[in-house]
């Protein structure tokens, strides 16, 4: 595994109004391996741009990306994507969705079994591999996407809002497993959400952005992920130093969207 | 203008009747009875099994009782029945297709006119699909390609498959291969618009996710794109099947030796109504059954339809 640099990044493009939009202007970043990293911002400030960048489905205006000694030029196997819903693939099984990536790889088929259900046990979903994409619930589909994602075996892990589309009670169960395989796999893990907890909580390192220019606004180090693996989720957000985090990022975000509100109120 | 009137009360006087039945043993448990908004609420309303048998005998009754049938035990008085040569009466027709089945019509038996139409739509509906199905696909895929065909595909999708009827004739006469070209048409181009929104219909968070995964494009192409754009072949496929079902006929009545249209098209010729009434309920039985045939097919290929 290798690090994952984030090389003076610009994304300026046009839109068809003849407008020009940047994205993102001049982000840097260093994520060492293994390192869990949680993305915030309002809508606009380019955290998905920059997700995509990563993943290698955009080629930055400016700068470049570099993961281990390699040069980022377009999707491939060393960084998995998780996205919020409706990636996986209906025409398979949960097992054979989860086996993908070896499958395309040319693997042979018992070790690919092997794989899978070892996969599926860690995800808590045992015995469900012969199930229908369409049976699971949108928890348990999340489930799938995260496993599938780890047959790969990938460098980087990148999840774009991963458990956007859940409910508060299954997110907070999902926000659980996901501490869980960071602290197993030791993998790098880059994660974008727009819950100011779930970011605290997934976030061994937080990077707020801002909008307009879409950049890096602040970042912090924190030690609730860390803790989050061992303790109960619940107990780690009635924290006074929780609350008190959660307060001072939230007031941080209210004052970047009245800036924006007022942007546009004064324009015309 | 009476037989309209006749009609309706039949319709209303059965409607009122199940009604009334249906209140009285109603199953009073599943979760739709307790619904107290049906009007509107598109779940809640059910296909009446009753309501279709008794429709299907008010048909066959109502024919019976303006055509004199020995079948029905109500007649109409004698001067509004209609002379068998305008309608046959329901038991001349089905003697009629006895008839024929055994002795045949017109150096060839019934089965054989049948089994010459449905070959010909299956054989225009599979070369349509050979080329229409890459086609489409090769459409999703790619700008040139797109915009290359999209004017000839466009121009010829509003074209009446029977407008083409004369041309076809013109170039390729009365033969076989004549009847397969011209279904070939119908079938070609809605079976590429079909390929083509399937694949226009593909998350793109389902492409990224393969590429991330490791899949090539070919890879992609045939786990992902081609799986993915099933649903939307096959519901091209049932309107194809259907309109080649049309087409098919369409061209016997103009020109041909045998088929289901030109037994009709020939027994009009000659009068014979029962001939043209039973080759008419025979083609709708036939339309019929291959768009039921296509249904299950669907249901056993492609199980995931709509539940994306």
């Amino acid at each position: 595994m290798a690090d994952l640099i984030v090389d003076d990044v610009s994304m300026t493009f046009a839109l068809p109004n003849g407008s020009r939009i940047e994205a993102l202007k001049n982000v840097s970043l260093d994520i060492r391996k293994g390192e869990l990293v949680s993305v915030l911002g309002p809508s606009g400030c380019g955290k998905t741009t920059l997700l995509n960048i990563l993943a290698g489905f955009l080629a930055p205006t400016g700068g470049r990306v570099i993961l281990g000694d390699a040069e980022v030029s377009g999707p491939d196997r060393a960084r998995g994507m998780v996205f919020q819903q409706g990636a996986l693939f209906e025409w398979m099984s949960v097992a054979r969705n989860v086996g993908f990536g070896p499958r395309m790889a040319g693997r042979k088929r018992a070790e690919i079994d092997r794989l899978v259900e070892g996969l599926l046990d860690s995800v808590g979903l045992r015995g469900f591999g012969d199930k229908a994409i369409y049976e699971l619930s949108g928890g348990m589909q999340q489930r799938v996407a995260l496993a599938r994602c780890l047959a790969n075996d990938p460098e980087v892990i990148l999840m774009d809002e991963p458990l956007g589309a859940l409910d508060a009670l299954t997110r907070e169960k999902m926000q659980g497993l996901v501490l869980k395989l960071w602290k197993e796999t030791g993998k790098t893990i880059v994660l974008i959400t727009h819950s100011v907890e779930e970011a605290l909580l997934l976030g061994a390192r937080l990077i707020v952005m801002a909008p307009r220019p879409g950049r890096i606004h602040a970042e912090y180090r924190l030690p609730f992920a860390e803790r989050g693996a061992g303790e109960d989720l619940r107990a780690l957000k009635r924290l006074p130093e929780f609350a008190a985090r959660r307060e001072e990022i939230l007031s941080m975000i209210w004052e970047m969207e009245e800036e924006i509100m007022g942007r546009a109120e004064a324009a015309p | 203008m009476t037989l309209f009137l006749i009609y309706a009360a039949l319709l209303v006087a059965i409607w009122a009747l199940t009604a009334f039945l249906t209140r009285q043993i109603a199953r009073r448990d599943g979760l739709t009875a307790r619904k107290t908004v049906t009007f509107g609420d598109e779940s809640a309303i059910r296909s009446s099994r009753v309501a279709s048998v008794a429709s299907v005998v008010v048909i066959f009754l109502i024919w019976g009782a303006f055509t004199g049938s020995a079948w029905t035990p109500i007649h109409a008085p004698v001067d509004w029945q209609m002379r068998p040569i305008w309608l046959p009466p329901p038991e001349a027709v089905w003697h009629r297709l006895l008839d024929i089945a055994d002795r045949g019509f017109r150096n060839f038996t019934l089965w054989e006119h049948l089994a010459i139409s449905i070959w010909r739509v299956f054989a225009g509906f599979f070369f349509g699909a050979l080329i229409g199905i890459p086609l489409g696909f090769a459409m999703g895929l790619n700008s040139f390609l797109r915009g290359w065909f999209d004017p000839i595909v466009e121009f010829m999708r509003p074209v009446p498959p029977l407008a083409l009827i004369p041309l076809v004739i013109i170039w390729y006469g009365i033969d076989e291969k004549a009847k397969i070209i011209l279904l070939f048409l119908a079938a070609l181009w809605i079976m590429a618009i079909a390929a083509r929104s399937g694949v226009a219909g593909v998350k793109l968070s389902k492409v990224h996710a393969a590429y991330s995964l490791g899949a090539s494009k070919w890879q992609l192409l045939r786990h992902v794109i081609m799986p993915n754009a099933l649903p939307d072949i096959f519901t091209g496929a049932r309107v194809a099947m259907g309109v080649c079902w049309g087409t098919v006929v369409a061209a016997e009545l103009v020109a041909a030796e045998k088929g289901a249209g030109f037994t009709i098209m020939v027994a009009s010729r000659f009068m014979q109504t029962d001939i043209v009434l039973m080759g008419i309920i025979l083609i709708g039985i036939i339309g019929y059954s291959i768009d039921m045939a296509m249904r299950t097919l669907e249901r056993w290929l492609v199980p995931w339809k709509g539940r994306g």
